[in-house]
């Protein structure tokens, strides 16, 4: 019940992060989420792709350095309050959360957070007690 | 506008009334303008002594004359000298801490040491004795500057193991100058005391002397100063830094050298002649040496700085290699002084870089990537903004260094940071760039980039 997502490091220099858009733009891969870690220094691109494999042998052929994490992309309830409810049922259950963001999908028009978290399956067995559902990486291309 | 600041009065100390070198300070007048036959003498029968001495005592130059069938009777003049084997600065470290020590321990009253980090230190004895001749030396380079008892001396080198701050201390003090032991940092101290207590002579780094310039005219002090000479060392500068710092501050700027190895600042001073540095040879005996071959050069030839100490008694050195390339000259000085002149250093012979007057070699560097788990494959950039150096370091990002959680990357780039301040003593801005960016030339990454252009001619 997990999604690979693909972590590329970028240097912090003006037109780096453009340069990275544009070459996977030529090989054709569509970022389905995007989110952008940065420092001073250098930056952390994520992004949750159709085929993360692919991905990742064409982002090593030009060079960069790239990892695959998976993690848990879960479908947000759409009402009020939910991130924090989610947020508080992984503290209450002593899941440490190091980073998450968000994507919208256009075909069913939902929300869905994507949590990295340090152990997957506690996560989950956490969330889906209060029936809280989380997408596969094989389900990704059907939500568009 | 600056009015331009008069030195003292003419002095009687100097005893060269009546030539045309009457306006000029000597702390030593008979040794400084001796003739170069006396000099020669000196020179002659100090080195006899002294590789005597050396031979007697220290095991490591008994060993390596022993070697090349070597006996210290054979040294009996400066024409001998060439026999002898060179020393490194290798050489150094390995007889760290006492195996070059020329005197028994307890005749030795201090130590100083080279910058840098543990593995590199190197450690440098003093008696007395010692003490008093570097101090002398430096008395040489602020009377060269105008200085007298007359005049406060501001000394913004660092104090402790770095031999700056004591050498130019210990100077003024034997010319009887007030003295302002400031060390470094605390710019805005620094020019208070300066305008409260009428500093007249600066002795710090150049490019420090350069930032206190500006600091002060930003602040609209300049015509509250009194400074009328500055004895910048310890790093490499240019001309047009010297007219920049004069003109700023008022003053007439002049250049020392010297190796903590050695003594300290005050091997070498300019005079009012500002066209290359005095060396004390009635302490120093000064070679120019083909780097490659070890070939001793002529006057005027490009080469290696190497030297003698023959007046030491806790550290004499024989036949250092300082790595410093420069050029010798016993032409005729303006001043009066008739000691040999070197040029400012006009490279290294090796690959090491002063950086805010520290020494930093690449290889230092290298140590601490790999150490710290990242590739050998790296730049080091160094600059200069706003007359302070900067030095950076790029490293190619890996795999294994590389970690979807930014924080964790961030902590893996700080405690590198930390290891460099460790190494090195001075801050060091790691840029990790992505893997094969390094430029390479001929397959060889060019490992260091001096932005700096220190080096004229
Ligand atoms: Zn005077
Ligand atoms: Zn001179």
């Amino acid at each position: 019940m997990t999604v690979k997502q693909i972590s590329v490091f970028v240097e912090n220099k003006p037109g780096k992060l453009a340069e990275l858009t544009e070459y996977l733009q030529q090989h054709k891969i569509d970022m389905r989420a995007l989110s952008i870690a940065e420092t001073q220094d250098f930056g952390i691109v994520r992004m949750i792709v159709d085929d993360a494999y692919q991905t990742s042998c064409i982002l090593k052929e030009a060079g960069y350095v790239a990892s695959i994490t998976p993690v848990l992309a879960v479908e947000m309830p759409d009402e009020p309050g939910s991130l924090f409810q989610i947020l508080k049922m992984l503290g209450d259950g002593g899941v440490n959360l190091e980073y998450m963001y968000a994507f919208l999908t256009p075909k069913e028009a939902t929300a869905y957070m994507v949590l990295r978290v340090a152990d997957n399956e506690k996560a989950m067995d956490i969330l889906s007690k209060k029936g809280i559902r989380a997408v596969c990486q094989d389900a990704i291309a059907d939500l568009w | 506008m600056f009015l331009q600041k008069q030195g003292c009065e003419a002095h009687t100390d100097t005893g060269m009334e009546g030539n045309d070198t009457s306006m000029e300070h000597y702390y030593q007048p008979e040794i400084e303008c001796a003739s170069q036959e006396q000099i020669r003498a000196w020179q002659d029968e100090r080195l006899a002594k002294t590789v005597k001495r050396v031979y007697e005592n220290v095991g490591f130059y008994r060993k390596k004359m022993d070697e090349q069938g070597i006996k210290p009777e054979e040294i009996r003049s400066v024409d001998d000298l060439h026999k002898l084997p060179f020393l490194t600065k290798d050489d150094l470290r390995d007889a760290y801490p006492y195996g070059l020590l020329a005197a028994p321990l307890s005749d030795c009253v201090r130590i100083q040491s080279t910058s840098g980090t543990t593995g590199r230190r190197v450690v440098a004895f003093y008696t007395q004795n010692d003490i008093d001749l570097w101090e002398e030396c430096c008395a040489r380079a602020i009377a060269a500057a105008g200085g007298t008892k007359e005049d406060v001396v501001h000394v913004c080198y660092g104090y402790g193991l770095f031999t700056g701050g004591p050498g130019l201390n210990g100077g003024s003090h034997k010319i009887g100058s007030l003295t302002l032991p400031m060390s470094s940092g605390n710019t805005e101290r620094q020019i208070q005391f300066m305008c409260d207590l009428g500093s007249t002579i600066l002795c710090c780094t150049p490019s420090y002397a350069a930032y206190l310039a500006e600091s002060i005219w930003e602040r609209g002090l300049q015509n509250q100063i009194k400074l009328k000479a500055g004895i910048f060392g310890a790093e490499a500068w240019t001309e047009e830094m010297r007219r920049d710092i004069e003109e700023k501050l008022g003053i007439r700027a002049y250049d020392i050298y010297g190796l903590t190895e050695i003594s300290g600042p005050g091997v070498s001073f300019e005079c009012s002649d500002q066209s290359g540095m005095h060396i004390n040879e009635d302490h120093f005996i000064a070679e120019v040496i083909n780097p490659k071959t070890g070939e001793v050069l002529p006057d005027g030839e490009k080469g290696e700085l190497v030297f003698t100490s023959i007046t030491k008694e806790a550290f004499p050195l024989i036949r250092y290699r300082t790595r410093d390339i420069c050029i010798l000259s016993h032409e005729k000085c303006s001043c009066g002084r008739t000691h040999v002149k070197m040029t400012k250093p006009l490279g290294r012979s090796d690959d090491m870089l002063i950086v805010k007057g520290v020494n930093v070699f690449p290889s230092q560097i290298e140590t601490v990537l790999l150490n710290q788990g990242y590739p050998a494959n790296y730049q080091i950039i160094v600059g200069r903004k706003n007359n302070s150096d900067t030095i950076e370091v790029q490293v190619e990002m890996t795999q294994e260094m590389f970690s979807d959680n930014a924080g964790v990357v961030a902590e893996r780039e700080k405690k590198l940071v930390e290891a460099l301040k460790a190494m090195l003593g001075i801050y060091v801005k790691v840029s990790l760039v992505n893997p094969k960016t390094i430029a390479r030339s001929e397959g060889k990454a060019v490992r260091v980039i001096d932005q700096r252009n220190l080096y004229q001619n």
